[in-house]
């Protein structure tokens, strides 16, 4: 999936970039200043999306209604992004998000989808037979916890607001994001706490 | 519209068979600078008003099978702005060769 681009594709693409610049569509310092922005976003903001929906729940009521307007309140912009859908788990239910027909990803409080999102395998394989596909991650659901698997599509994306674990009492905000990881925002895996600090 | 009327284009994966038993490759790997540098021109072509997702998709989907597989992901990206930006008369056919 990420074999590196063919040379041909590089030169096109500079062609391309060149032929914009000449017509004054697009300047180096836009491309730039434009990756950097994405660069920036990181699966840190929904972390902390989460974990504060765990502390406050005026919040959770917030970002389960309309999680654009929680991620704006948490300075990321939005404008130009599609709506953010957030799944919330219960005990019994699981979320599992997939972009069936390419990629689709809530890029804005996640950052780039990783590779294997995109990957036929996962693409495919995930509304057919989510617990096999979860089991690659290490994830066991008990057999009665029921499954929904969420298609993200060009027009609505979606990230999971995961339970919180047990142990976690009296955990710091801080702390608490640190558990939830970017598996966790898609649902292939759960926020796990440290052996050592569930010993505490 | 019944099964054998309907054959999804090869875009629309979910739950094919041929991928059953393959399992997923775990590559973590960020989009390299040839990725980046698409996916940033994208935007900032949206941003214009040059283009849309929808189209983006449009072009993506419209990529025939062998070829599909055959480029990676940014690769796809790109073919499909190329194909947009020609289409609008943004650029032309010369300007690429």
């Amino acid at each position: 999936m990420s074999a590196p681009a063919r040379p041909e594709s590089i030169a096109r693409l500079e062609k391309l970039v060149a032929a914009l610049k000449a017509k004054g569509i697009v300047t180096e310092q836009e491309i730039a200043d434009r990756q950097a922005s994405t660069d920036r976003a990181s699966p840190e903001i929904g972390a902390r999306m989460v974990a504060r929906a765990w502390l406050d729940p005026e919040w959770r009521a917030l970002l389960l209604r309309d999680g654009a307007a929680a991620a704006e309140q948490m300075g990321v912009s939005m404008a130009g992004a599609p709506p953010l859908g957030v799944l919330e788990d219960k005990p019994g239910l699981h979320h599992l998000v997939v972009c069936t027909l390419c990629s689709c990803y809530p890029r804005a409080v996640l950052g780039y989808p990783p590779s294997w999102y995109k990957s036929f395998e996962y693409r495919s394989r995930a509304v057919r037979e989510p617990r096999a596909v979860l089991a690659e991650w290490g994830t066991v659901l008990p057999p009665d916890t029921k499954i929904r698997v969420v298609d993200s599509t060009a027009d609505y994306r979606w990230m999971v607001l995961p339970m919180r674990p047990a142990g976690t009492e009296g955990w710091s905000e801080d702390r608490l994001a640190a558990l939830v990881t970017r598996d966790a925002l898609v649902g292939v895996a759960l926020p796990q706490v440290p052996l050592a600090a569930a010993a505490e | 519209m019944s099964d054998a009327e309907h054959t999804p284009a090869i875009h629309d994966m979910g739950g094919l068979s041929r991928f059953r038993c393959s399992p997923v490759e775990r590559d973590e790997a960020p989009p390299d600078a040839f990725g980046k540098r698409v996916d940033a021109l994208r935007q900032i072509l949206a941003q214009k008003k040059l283009m849309t997702v929808d189209e983006l998709r449009r072009g993506i989907e419209s990529i025939p099978e062998d070829e599909y597989f055959a480029l990676t992901y940014y690769e796809r990206w790109l073919t499909s702005i190329c194909t947009l930006m020609l289409e609008k008369g943004v650029i032309s056919a010369e300007e690429l060769q």
